[in-house]
């Protein structure tokens, strides 16, 4: 039942691409929740950025978002602000991202892209999931981009068979989360808390509560992000998600050295503890 | 069919999306107005942006809620403001008459309470006692931190930190009204990061706090919700109007940063199809340079802090910064409303540039007496071009949206008022009053 690549099709992606809707299963398989890792493209470069996800996909990623640099990010705290800030800075560029989407998937592992959704709305949706799935992506994840207004991309992602994931919070009422669970492909992106990205002290006390709801609207995979940035709370997440999503983290080990390859080699070791806290659950 | 062929989703950026259909066009509500509109939003916010329209809807036909907000606009805020006919400005605009609907003299100095004291209302009907809001030149902040004054609500107003050092005075009288004003410091440090804060904010506590959203602009049903409470400028003035000329006006000229005092003049004369409309927009340098805040004409269709609009984009959609001698209008994007009507037609848009809205600033003073902000002057500037075309048997209505007392300083440089030694000194006063604090007490 469960696929582990697309089927062939001349309008679709490359084949053999990796979904992370295959990466949580073979993760649930394994009898753990699935590591989903978020980085930034051009972040402190585009090279370096690219070489950080492919060393969180070796310290036990399952799946990588890369995120497309934005001007406005307001779901983001100051330490994803930063660096997107710095990447725009840099030249980051759609095309950056598609280079990197290809880069990591090369690796074998699902790459998800996280963009807010002017600059897919600017780049032509079609066109954007053409060159996503060309690119080998496996999808989006699109936090400001809720179900009912997703009309185009829902076209365009069935066309070139892409998961889409969509967010739902705790504020979300049983009818938003199942028209959620209807839309989404993938997975179902449950935000822990009322809030923007960034390290936390404790995983919001109603993220659990939000996984049983969204699975019980019908959603398939629940992955748990914002606010999960310790191996502690990947475990205490890892006990009723189906994935632990982590990213400032990830963000903050780049942003706290000048020195690219000791981030990188930081970035991997954050993986592996996050990675070991997963499997302890 | 899929949700793709949905003709509320997805119009193709550039496109005239619909014609006139059988609704009025005062009666749009959206969430989308034609192609434009709409929410791009976090799903956090939906189940408050929800609860905003639900309780809207019911206040708007609660007599109470009308009534209440009635008494405060007679009591409180001197509704209704005046019309001010002005032959002497109007001389040099080869004959035509100028008439302005005085919103500048409105409790704290613009239309801006108008939509305040809606909300603040409408804040307490839903329980809740924290109001935050966005600033750029102050005005929306002031009547924020003024209604929750009055009503005895928690306040907290971002402000771009660019904007907090250029109207040091505005950050000075929020704070003496006991509201927090909380300097922004990310990306380019003026309105638009303000709303990008106040977002941050908001999504975190959304239970006990209501957003006062402070333009047209923004996810539904904001755009709709502050039209609501600013349309009486346009209800009164078309009023005033008749009784003061015997019939409408041939044009009504408003400035447009966001929109909000241009569709609130707008609005009631949409179904009025030989009054002609007319936004100006921040020109800036002038459109040419690329420094500018003219969304509509020199900006395209895109996505920008909730809604779709028109926007000054790069070609990969990152916002451009906007650039405009006047606080309030130095925003790069517009109101889904706004949009629509220039698109359609039914209003247009045109930028006025810094040199020539200063020019009209200075006319406003010598020839009336009356010190205009520096965004309704672009209307005024705006106003003689359609005067001329439209030839001495107009008439033509202006929303005067504020009063210029929060521009004395920049004008001042502008025109050379003050010497160096003056600038120096005043320099050093505002650096060291700089809202480094960013509490709102122990003023």
């Amino acid at each position: 039942m469960v696929s582990t690549t697309h089927e062939d099709s001349t309008t679709g992606p490359a084949t053999g691409t990796a979904t992370a809707a295959a990466a949580v299963d073979r993760a649930k398989a394994e009898g753990r929740a699935a590591l989903v890792a978020y980085l930034p493209v051009g972040y402190p470069d585009v090279r370096t950025s690219i070489e950080a996800a492919k060393a969180a996909v070796d310290g036990g990623a399952d799946v990588v978002e890369l995120g497309l640099p934005y001007s406005d990010p307001t779901m983001d705290g100051v330490t994803i602000q930063r660096a997107v800030d710095a990447a725009l800075a840099g030249g980051t560029r759609p095309a950056d991202v598609l280079r990197a989407v290809e880069g990591v998937a090369a690796t074998g592992a699902a790459v998800l892209v996280m963009t807010y959704w002017p600059p897919v709305d600017r780049y032509g949706v079609d066109r954007f999931a053409r060159d996503l799935a060309s690119a080998g992506g496996a999808g989006l994840i699109t936090p400001d981009l809720i179900p009912d207004e997703a009309g185009a991309w829902i076209g365009a992602s069935d066309a070139q068979d892409l998961e889409r994931v969509f967010l739902v919070a705790p504020s979300s009422t049983d009818a938003r989360l199942a028209l959620t669970a209807e839309r989404s492909r993938g997975f179902v992106y449950a935000a822990s808390l009322m809030g923007i990205t960034g390290a936390r002290a404790t995983v919001g006390a109603g993220a659990r509560q939000l996984v049983e709801r969204t699975r019980a609207a019908g959603a398939e995979r629940v992955c748990v992000g914002l606010g999960v940035s310790t191996p502690e709370q990947a475990t205490e997440v890892a006990g009723y998600a189906d994935g632990v999503i982590v990213g400032s983290a990830f963000v903050s080990r780049l942003l706290d050295t000048d020195d690219t390859a000791s981030g990188v080699r930081a970035v991997g070791r954050l993986a592996a503890e996050l990675s070991a806290g997963i499997r302890s659950a | 069919m899929t949700a793709y062929d949905e003709p509320t989703v997805d119009v193709p950026a550039g496109e005239v999306p619909v014609s006139f259909g059988p609704t009025p066009l005062a009666g749009e509500r959206g969430p989308y107005f034609g192609a434009f509109g709409g929410r791009f939003v976090p799903e956090a916010l939906v189940a408050a942006l929800d609860e905003i329209d639900a309780a809207h809807r019911s206040a708007m036909s609660d007599p109470a809620f009308v009534e209440e907000l009635a008494e405060l606009h007679r009591t409180y805020s001197g509704r209704p403001s005046i019309i001010t006919e002005v032959p002497r400005f109007a001389a040099h605009a080869g004959g035509a008459r100028i008439l302005l609907k005085r919103e500048d003299l409105n409790h704290t100095g613009s239309h801006k309470i108008n939509n305040v004291l809606g909300q603040a209302l409408l804040t307490k009907r839903m329980g809740k006692k924290r109001v935050i809001a966005e600033t750029g030149a102050g005005q929306h902040g002031v009547a924020t931190a003024t209604a929750a004054a009055l009503m005895g609500l928690e306040c907290v107003v971002y402000m771009g930190e660019e904007d907090t050092r250029r109207q040091a005075l505005n950050v000075a009288r929020m704070r003496l009204l006991g509201a927090t004003v909380v300097p922004v410091t990310a990306g380019s440090r003026t309105l638009k990061d303000a709303v990008n804060e106040a977002f941050r904010d908001w999504v975190a506590s959304v239970d006990t706090t209501h957003y006062v959203f402070g333009t047209v602009a923004g996810p539904h049903p904001f755009p709709v919700l502050v039209r609501d409470y600013q349309r009486i400028i346009g209800v009164e003035a078309r009023e005033q109007v008749q009784q003061l000329i015997g019939r409408l006006p041939d044009a009504v000229c408003a400035c447009v940063g966001g929109g909000s005092n241009a569709i609130g003049i707008f609005h009631a004369f949409l179904e009025d199809a030989d009054v002609r409309l007319f936004g100006f927009e921040a020109g800036g340098d002038g459109v040419e340079t690329g420094r500018h805040a003219s969304s509509i004409t020199g900006g395209s269709p895109g996505v920008f802090q909730g809604a779709r609009s028109f926007v000054l984009q790069d070609e990969d959609g990152q916002t451009v910064e906007s650039h405009s001698i006047s606080a309030g209008l130095d925003y790069p994007g517009v109101g889904p409303e706004h949009s629509w009507l220039g698109d359609s037609g039914r209003a247009t848009y045109r930028p006025v540039t810094d040199s020539e809205a200063m020019d009209a600033f200075k006319l406003l003073c010598r020839t009336e007496g009356i010190i205009p902000a520096i965004e309704s002057a672009h209307a005024l500037h705006g106003a003689l071009g359609v005067a001329r075309e439209l030839g001495p048997d107009a008439v033509v209505l202006v929303n005067l949206s504020g009063r210029g007392d929060k521009d004395v300083d920049t004008a001042a440089r502008w025109f050379d008022l003050v010497s160096d030694e003056d600038l120096v000194a005043s320099e050093v006063e505002r650096v060291s009053d700089a809202p480094e604090d960013t509490e709102g007490s122990g003023w």
